[in-house]
């Protein structure tokens, strides 16, 4: 029966309820469909579980008869490769490449069946398909997404090590008050920030790999905040601050934002922008060693969030230059709906001067609040400058700079 | 132009069924013949209502091919096997024992305690039960038959009662226990009967398992075309695909009915049904 061309796998001692199919499977990758293998061995069972695997996997089996001769195994009997399995292979497709930088890498438009599927795997036809919101490559995509993953992969830093908790300082206790009443700010600020990144998160389609791993950093970072700064707030065993009516009503016109491109124009380009300046202000101002570390290292990776908002923006607009009108009424609306409340808590304020001024003596307060009316123009200056580099002409970059919420974020 | 549908009766031994059914439902209905299914939870009144029109294909196990066949077959109607699974055919069940045990012949097994599945299981009770017999082993006479009932009336397409089965046999409950070869090779894998734990004393004949029939009731046209568009079913239809790897398949083929004999013959030895099939058995709960 088994002509000379007939390959033969000998699976030796090996049955197919120890892995030889294995063996059989790759063996049959060489024959072609209707073709014929010769499986040898001389494991117990493999005639009874070669009859029952052939026929679970499509294939047909014509067993040898008992005590069929062969070398080095006896021969048990041979596999006509079934159609089944290049037939599920049959319309796949390959979804992109792995690495951006290859041509053809990131689709514009990622099937839907393409769901979780690794960026460049090779998709079985049929998959179900993922309703991912976020699934047009200019609405999420930056050019620059890769070399922003990479460079805050590289720059996480452990809370516990990073910062020297035992750094040694005393302050007056109303300069520890105001440091705290500060924290408690940075905290209902930083939890925005993590939620609404977040919540964009699980909508973009995963074939925009690097734009998530992005954004679950991004994540991550604003947790790592969150706790770096609850420590600090009670590292002198004081009770957190105060939190207020408005301060939460303009963070929660960010969680209310549905379109990707303005929530992420409004916390990463305007928020987080002006937050860059105002840790500036506390790596530069703050009393004690630990608030200027805190502050430092949340900058390092606010940074990073204001580039890759900037980075997404600029690619969009370039496909839908419509969009800057969207973003600009954005400003206004969320101006518009936050005219009723009070901007920035006057703790806040309060305390910022305090932390500038360092001391009670009149002068010093003097100066403190010039310090912080610099600060504000300096925030107003940086809104408007990001605003220019997104297209907006100066004059309308100003007014809508001076449009953003009191708030800061 | 009526669009009263061809309708399909099977046994709802899992949930899965619903997915399976619900899927053929709208691959049918896509190829433009108007298809519905009932399910029932036992294939006796799966095949009494085959029988009495209330449906027209079925499919059954085969044990409910024969008793449809028996049944058809005193009423002077008819049934036939329209197709059958790829898998379907050709298989074959085992007795097994442990590795290192006592029992090394078929009559080792005198005064022993063999597990099989359920009552109504063509592979796990009924074939090899009878080939023990035709060994010159009478079932609860020679040996003790430990039966392991899972979900009885769904004629072993549960194979909770086989997995028992192998189960008591590694803790010893059993001397032999009754399985499919391809169950023997699943708990093999799945750990349950680690290899080289077990031996296979005897294996039964070939035999076939499911198939389509149609009963007395089947419209003509629609069942013939319902036929053609089964055995033109691809696997490399992603569609298609889906509900076959569910239903285990990989390709329908023609229906044959020679491959019931061992079951009838086991079924006549056990006295399961009688030849008009009536069913006999006093402790057969469905």
């Amino acid at each position: 029966m088994a002509g000379s061309s007939v390959p033969i796998i000998d699976i030796e001692d090996v049955g197919l309820d120890r892995g030889a199919h294995l063996l059989i499977k790759r063996a049959l990758r060489a024959v072609p469909v209707g073709g014929r293998l010769a499986v040898h061995g001389r494991a117990p069972h493999a005639a009874v579980h070669l009859a029952a695997w052939a026929r679970a996997q499509g294939h047909r089996v014509v067993l040898a008869s008992a005590g069929a001769a062969g070398a080095p195994s006896p021969l048990i009997g041979w596999v006509v490769r079934g159609a089944a399995e290049s037939g599920r292979w049959r319309g796949a497709e390959q979804a992109g490449q792995p690495f951006a930088a290859e041509p053809g890498a990131v689709h514009a438009r990622p099937r839907a069946a393409w769901g979780l599927a690794a960026r460049g795997a090779t998709v079985e036809a049929g998959a179900p398909e993922f309703d991912f919101a976020l699934s047009a490559k200019e609405e999420v995509w930056a050019d620059d997404a890769p070399r922003l993953y990479a460079q805050a992969a590289a720059a996480q830093w452990d809370p516990a090590t990073a910062i020297d908790w035992d750094a040694p300082f005393d302050l007056p206790p109303e300069v520890e008050d105001a440091v705290v009443q500060i924290m408690t700010y940075l905290i209902e600020n930083e939890n925005a920030a993590l939620v609404v990144p977040a919540r964009f998160l699980g909508q973009v389609h995963p074939h925009f790999r690097e734009v998530v791993q992005v954004l679950a950093v991004q994540v991550a970072d604003e947790a790592r905040h969150v706790e770096v700064f609850t420590r600090r707030a009670t590292l002198r065993g004081r009770r957190l601050g105060l939190s207020t009516a408005s301060g939460q009503a303009s963070l929660k016109t960010l969680l209310d934002e549905r379109d990707f491109a303005v929530a992420s124009f409004l916390l990463s380009v305007l928020g987080e922008g002006t937050f860059l300046n105002l840790l500036g202000f506390l790596q530069a101002c703050g009393p004690d060693p630990v608030t200027r570390q805190v502050a430092r290292l949340a900058a390092q990776d606010e940074a990073r969030h204001v580039a890759f908002g900037m980075a997404h923006l600029q690619a969009h607009l370039q496909h839908d230059p419509g969009l800057r009108r969207r973003l600009a009424a954005a400003i206004g609306r969320r101006h518009d709906s936050l005219r009723q409340t009070a901007g920035l808590n006057e703790e806040v304020f309060d305390a910022l001067v305090l932390l500038a001024a360092g001391e009670w003596a009149p002068k010093a307060i003097a100066e403190g609040h010039a310090r912080v009316q610099a600060l504000e123009a300096d925030m107003a200056a940086g809104r408007a400058r990001r605003l220019v580099r997104l297209g907006f002409d100066e004059r309308e970059a100003e007014q809508l700079s001076a449009l953003h919420t009191r708030n800061f974020m | 132009m009526s669009r009263s549908p061809l309708v399909l009766a099977a046994v709802a031994y899992d949930p899965k069924v619903v997915t399976i059914w619900e899927g053929f439902k709208a691959y049918f209905e896509g190829q433009g013949l108007a298809f519905d299914y009932v399910l029932y939870s036992n294939y006796e009144r799966q095949v009494e209502a085959l029988l009495d029109g209330d449906c027209h294909v079925a499919w059954n196990s085969p044990l409910a091919w024969i008793r449809a066949a028996r049944l058809a077959r005193a009423r002077g109607q008819q049934v036939r096997a329209l197709a059958m699974r790829d898998t379907d055919r050709d298989l074959v069940s085992l007795v097994v024992v442990r590795g290192d045990g006592p029992v090394h012949a078929v009559t080792d097994l005198k005064g022993r305690r063999v597990g099989v599945g359920a009552v109504d299981s063509p592979q796990a009770t009924l074939i090899p039960l009878a080939h023990l017999r035709e060994h010159g082993l009478a079932p609860g006479v020679d040996f003790e038959v430990r039966r392991f009932d899972v979900l009885p009336g769904k004629h072993g397409d549960h194979i909770g009662g086989e997995r028992d089965a192998a189960r008591a046999l590694m803790a010893g409950a059993v001397d032999a226990a009754c399985m499919i070869d391809a169950n023997h090779l699943l708990f093999a894998r799945e750990g349950l009967l680690p290899a080289g734990a077990t031996r296979i004393l005897v294996q039964t004949a070939r035999y076939d398992h499911c198939n389509m029939t149609a009963g007395p009731a089947a419209p003509p046209e629609p069942t013939r075309r319902f036929e053609r568009l089964l055995l033109a079913m691809s696997y490399r239809d992603p569609a298609v695909r889906q509900l076959f790897d569910l239903e285990g398949l990989k390709e329908w083929t023609p229906g044959r009915v020679e491959g019931y004999r061992t079951l009838e013959a086991a079924v006549d030895a056990l006295e399961f049904y009688d030849r008009d099939g009536r069913i006999l058995r006093a402790d057969y709960r469905y």
